[in-house]
């Protein structure tokens, strides 16, 4: 265990990860009564990776997400209420009612957007890690993308400009095993998408994206590293998502008993609270308080939501240049 | 004070004025200096037609090379623009959009209306286009419509030095992503440009000149084009007035309007292939809101629906000229009789 970390960063991260799943479990459910509109790609299961990453970070540090955002937005610090609203269209949603679930951003406090754009992040972090390189303020950029951007020519082309123009950059592969319904074993050409860091003149490292340590660890020396104004690295960090590539998919390319194994097995936030629970005085009691506290959270959140009104009709010209 | 300089160097002069103006106003692009990691000089090109010559020299670091990587280059810009710079990045050829595009239309676009007004992005793109310069199907392209139809993004296209110092000076104070677009025969022209800086608002056309007989709109490089040919026609008494739009995103529908108002009579010019272009764009727009006002059909003047050709012979052939101007606007003027 990462002995950097107070009692209280433990319990921050426990209650990002509870939050984050707890979002996302609830989420499950209010699709499947049909009462959230369009396309929803859930990051339950993945809590481990966006907690442990972001908590290197500061409110001036800005990352870029990708259409599996929500875990990415509420460990960044969007506010979850304003999400849950905006996942449900709602007026007082985060980009009220605009953007929806796929394009949650919040620039205020450095998430520069959920993006519906395989390997649409990485190019816009080189860009806010360039801000920050020229404003001068020790800022640094992360781009969260999937495997499936990982064998996208704008990553290619960020990692080597990164490298290039020497950029506080930070690029975070998240290897859930399948870009939609097709296997990262079959689809990425190498077995560690780590090792094309070596191709782009960065480090690159894998580490269990289970492990909150671990991804927490990886991250802080590349943020440092970043800082330091020594240029980009690549974290690979392998795990698992719960549900389907989006809400609705049937699953069928996974085996069976696939997600039973891996929720018994490798959910990160069990894994997390039994080392805390044996390692510190943290107890069991301890975050079940917060879990309560989670739980409520996400009721109220729901309840808003559901209770907001839609955007009205005049918004709909709002917000861009002409109306023709 | 006024005096004559060429196209290219008063783009220059805008982007040096703005950079002194505003620390962080940026330069970032393919060659923009040239010369970056080699053994000879910096600043060897200063942009592959030498537009951004000098630059490096006065403002160092703000000016950089970037590898030929166009996603990883305009999307840097658009994310440098979200987070507090004003880029100017130059896509060389507007050709090369087909690599970049999502850059431009899913993201710097979107980004404003996507998040509820919770971003904005002043980035400018400055790309070549048009034909004339032999380059073939791959260099010499008018994209600008593509562009046009995008919500979230504005299209300048400025057809004098003039108007190039001006509306740059405009794009990059305008906090939406801007897609400056200039013709590379234009680049080499002479004209009148005030020494001091000065904007040119958008959505704003230019009368370039008056008329009561027909109506010319034209974009770009087909502004002088068309200005030739009504010299022409003033000598056989046919009027024309010259309506340059400036900016075909926003659009200004009223000026053009209240033009066809007075003379009955519209020639749309557009140096772009015929479909879904300016020229049907601004035509139904008069059809729509001005058919009362209309004595004749509407002429267009286009290149034809090809690849730009690379023999000078076929490429002559493929832009639109004075010739086939003038000949549209006789066609118009003689309608009924």
């Amino acid at each position: 265990m990462a002995a950097s970390l107070s009692v209280e960063d433990l319990l921050d991260a426990y209650r990002t990860m509870k939050t984050i799943r707890e979002f996302e479990e609830r989420v499950h459910v209010e699709f499947a009564k049909g009462g959230i509109p369009g396309f929803v790609h859930l990051y339950a299961g993945e809590e481990a990776s966006a907690t442990g990453v972001c908590m290197n970070l500061t409110e001036d540090d800005y990352i870029a997400s990708n259409h599996r955002g929500h875990g990415h937005c509420i460990a960044k610090g969007v506010e979850v209420s304003g999400m849950m609203a905006e996942i449900y269209g709602k007026g007082s949603g985060t980009c009220h009612g605009k953007g929806g679930s796929m394009h949650i951003a919040d620039l205020d406090v450095g998430m520069m957007g959920a993006n519906g754009i395989v390997g649409g992040g990485p190019p816009l972090v080189c860009g806010a890690a360039l801000s920050a390189k020229l404003q001068g303020k020790g800022g640094v950029a992360l781009a969260f993308f999937g495997d499936g951007a990982s064998n996208q020519g704008t990553t290619f082309e960020s990692m080597n400009l990164a490298t290039v123009w020497k950029l506080p950059v930070v690029f975070i592969a998240e290897n859930n095993g399948y870009a939609e319904a097709t296997a990262s074993s079959w689809s990425v050409s190498c077995k560690d998408i780590s090792t094309r860091a070596e191709g782009f003149g960065m480090p690159g490292v894998t580490v269990d994206g289970h492990d909150f340590f671990a991804v927490h660890e990886a991250t802080k020396t590349a943020v440092e590293r970043a800082r330091a104004g020594e240029g980009p690295s690549l974290i690979e960090c392998k795990l698992d998502r719960f549900f389907g590539h989006f809400e609705g998919d049937n699953q069928k390319y996974r085996a069976p008993n696939e997600v039973k194994t891996i929720r018994e097995e490798k959910d990160c936030i069990k894994r997390f609270s039994a080392t805390i629970t044996a390692d510190t005085d943290i107890t069991p009691d301890d975050l079940a308080v917060i879990d309560g506290e989670v739980q409520a959270l996400i009721d109220s959140a729901v309840a808003k939501a559901v209770a907001d009104t839609e955007p009205g009709p005049e918004t709909l010209l709002t917000d861009v240049y002409i109306k023709y | 004070m006024a005096r004559k300089i060429l196209y290219q160097d008063a783009i220059n002069e805008a982007l040096d004025q703005e950079m002194a103006r505003d620390d962080s106003i940026i330069v970032m692009g393919e060659d923009v200096v040239g010369g970056t990691g080699a053994n000879g000089e910096m600043d060897a090109w200063g942009g592959v037609l030498g537009v951004t010559k000098g630059l490096y020299g006065k403002y160092g670091d703000r000016i950089m090379d970037s590898p030929i990587s166009e996603s990883a280059l305009v999307g840097a810009a658009v994310g440098a623009a979200a987070t507090g710079m004003r880029p100017v990045c130059e896509l060389m050829f507007i050709d090369f959009m087909g690599v970049c595009f999502d850059q431009i239309y899913n993201q710097a676009a979107k980004f404003r209306y996507m998040f509820g007004g919770k971003a904005k992005t002043p980035v400018v793109i400055r790309t070549m286009y048009g034909a004339g310069f032999r380059a073939a199907a791959q260099h010499s392209q008018c994209l600008y419509n593509i562009f046009t139809h995008v919500p979230g993004l504005k299209v300048v296209m400025p057809s004098s030095p003039y108007d190039a110092k001006g509306l740059l000076i405009q794009a990059i104070r305008d906090d939406d992503p801007v897609i400056f677009c200039e013709h590379k025969a234009l680049y080499a022209t002479e004209g009148d440009v005030p020494e001091e800086s000065y904007a040119i608002p958008f959505g704003e056309a230019n009368i370039v000149r008056e008329g009561d007989d027909v109506t010319i709109v034209a974009l770009g490089r087909m502004v002088r084009f068309a200005a030739k040919a009504a010299d022409t026609l003033a000598a056989d008494g046919i009027d024309c007035e010259i309506i340059d739009p400036r900016t075909t995103s926003p659009l200004d529908e009223d000026t053009i309007l209240e033009s066809v108002e007075n003379t009955g009579r519209l020639v749309v010019v557009d140096e772009a292939n015929p479909r879904c272009s300016m020229a049907t764009d601004i035509a139904s727009l008069v059809a729509q809101k001005g058919f009362g006002y209309l004595q004749a059909p509407i002429e267009m003047v286009t290149a034809p629906h090809t690849p730009v050709p690379f023999s000078g012979a076929l490429e002559d052939l493929y832009i639109p000229s004075p010739e086939k101007i003038e000949s549209a606007v006789r066609k118009t003027a003689d309608y009924g009789n």
